[in-house]
């Protein structure tokens, strides 16, 4: 697989390590009433699709910024690559 | 039909005209007692179970394609019980004792050949770890030997033992463990259920659940709908698809496996052989060609192929660990789906729903699983109760903290 990553360009995918769904950017709020059930869903239950999937890469081999990757899970084509920063800050996140 | 050795002279005899199918291919009945879906080898061995141990009837198993034609088609075919937790051992050595008896409970030829497994040691630390792992066998009544460097070498004299950097120490054996043929487990496990009078129903899709009241009534189909007192998920690969039919996210991620085989050589392997320094497993078939594999890819996907990447990897070790190997040509490679848990362990388990059961997350070991996973989910189906070495697979245990994590490397499906 090549990720097309947003600074560098196209780059082999075995320059990255991958985490997992890129729900993981969404850390739940520590001091919720019902924190405790937040937190194990954010950390074991997925959603696991069989199509389109966001997920986190994390270019260790390259400038070590962690990508948001939209990829198929069927066919593995990547349609989109955007750096995780830039996801969270907008989706309101602090960086 | 009864397999035999007079039944082979006298069919010998007649032109081979006296044997019928091994399973009858019947209409789906509008209802049944339980239905397992997955015609893989746990569904079936769960059906086979369920009807001979349990005296139960009225079982169907549901197959989306052609029985075994997933995982239990496309593994390296090792049957081992070499684990270190409490949770593991007792379940994987009542799976290896079942496999021990197996061919002659199926009246079937697995082909089971207990040729041994060696874990290579590459240094002092994993010595130690090694130690412990085969008193923890032992202590729950497995088997287990420690091997010295020339012991590992008397075996497998062509191993390059002084390696620089990954010397061979010595190795952990387990003598009871070995292969079986993969396909062959699959075909007896659905005779054995046709002959106990399940229906094993293939090119039939579950497509939904028929859910009401918190209480399942039913699977739809492509075949129609099928009523079902009970229903059984076993469908690892692709338990987080058809679970979410019933509105159910699960502690898992599908990832792919790749496994390869070389062309057939002379006799070289005695026996079943990891590479401790990383992740490497290898065998030799009886036709002679050498059987491995090594990690996943470490992505999620649904393909069942995989990536250049792990190709590289896994030959980099095979030639490490095997020099002689440097000319043979591999022939065929191919992918799996695996269910791979947050902690790397299964899950036997009931659902929120009720008479909705779900069986999964084998990671890359279910195969070795096999027989122990058919008789524990045939336990829980027909009893409610989980068999006495399943109890710690349960669905819920991330949520309580009770982690089965050989590994230790946490909730990161992809490491384990």
């Amino acid at each position: 697989m090549i990720i097309n990553h947003p600074i560098l360009g196209p780059r082999d995918s075995a320059e990255f390590v991958y985490l997992g769904d890129a729900t993981l950017l969404n850390r739940p709020d520590w001091q919720a009433k019902d924190a405790a059930a937040q937190f194990h869903n954010y950390v074991h239950i997925r959603d696991n699709p069989a199509g389109s999937h966001q997920e986190l890469w994390y270019h260790e081999q390259g400038d070590r910024s962690w990508l948001v990757v939209t990829r198929d899970t069927l066919t593995h084509e990547i349609t989109d690559v955007e750096l995780a920063s830039d996801v969270a800050r907008a989706s309101g996140a602090s960086a | 039909m009864r397999y035999s050795g007079f039944r082979l002279i006298k069919e010998a005899l007649t032109g081979h005209r006296g044997w019928g199918p091994a399973w009858r291919d019947p209409e789906p009945q509008p209802e049944y007692d339980y239905v397992i879906i997955g015609g893989g080898g746990h569904g079936l061995a769960t059906a086979y179970y369920l009807a001979k141990e349990y005296k139960k009837s009225r079982i169907a198993v549901l197959e989306k394609g052609w029985i075994g034609g997933g995982n239990v088609g496309r593994n390296t075919t090792i049957v081992r019980s070499n684990y270190l937790l409490d949770g593991n051992v007792p379940f994987y050595e009542f799976s290896l004792k079942l496999w021990e008896g197996l061919e002659q409970d199926l009246n079937y030829n697995a082909m089971m050949s207990q040729r041994g497994i060696i874990n290579l040691m590459h240094s002092d630390a994993q010595r130690d770890a090694y130690i412990r792992r085969g008193n923890a066998m032992i202590l729950n009544g497995a088997d287990s030997e420690l091997l010295s460097q020339k012991q590992v070498s008397d075996l497998y004299p062509f191993l390059n033992v002084k390696n620089a950097r990954f010397p061979v120490m010595g190795g952990l054996l387990q003598a009871r463990a070995g292969t079986a043929r993969h396909d062959a487990v699959a075909w007896g496990y659905a005779r054995g259920a046709d002959q106990h009078g399940v229906d094993i129903i293939q090119n039939c899709e579950v497509t939904g659940f028929k859910i009401e009241d918190g209480k399942v009534l039913g699977v739809e189909t492509s075949r129609g709908f099928i009523g079902a007192k009970k229903v059984g998920s076993c469908v690892a690969g692709s338990s987080s698809r058809v679970m979410g039919q019933a509105d159910m996210r699960l502690p898992i991620e599908s990832h792919v496996l790749q496994a390869f085989v070389s062309e057939g050589l002379k006799p070289v392997l005695p026996g079943v052989i990891t590479f401790g320094a990383g992740h490497f497993y290898c065998s030799q078939s009886d036709k002679g060609g050498l059987v491995f594999g090594g990690n996943i890819d470490g992505y999620n996907t649904y393909a069942q192929r995989g990536n250049l990447p792990i190709v590289e990897d896994v030959i980099e070790e095979a030639i490490a660990m095997f020099p002689m190997l440097g000319r043979t040509r591999v022939l065929r490679m191919w992918g799996g789906e695996m269910d791979m848990s947050m902690d790397g362990s299964p899950i036997i388990d009931k659902t929120h729903i009720d008479g909705l059961y779900f069986n999964g997350g084998w990671c890359y070991g279910g195969f070795k699983a096999t027989p122990a996973s058919g008789f524990c989910y045939a336990h829980l189906l027909a009893t409610d109760t989980p068999h006495k070495v399943a109890t710690a697979f349960r669905l819920d245990r991330f949520e309580t903290g009770h982690v089965i994590d050989e590994k230790g490397v946490g909730a990161q499906p992809n490491l384990h």
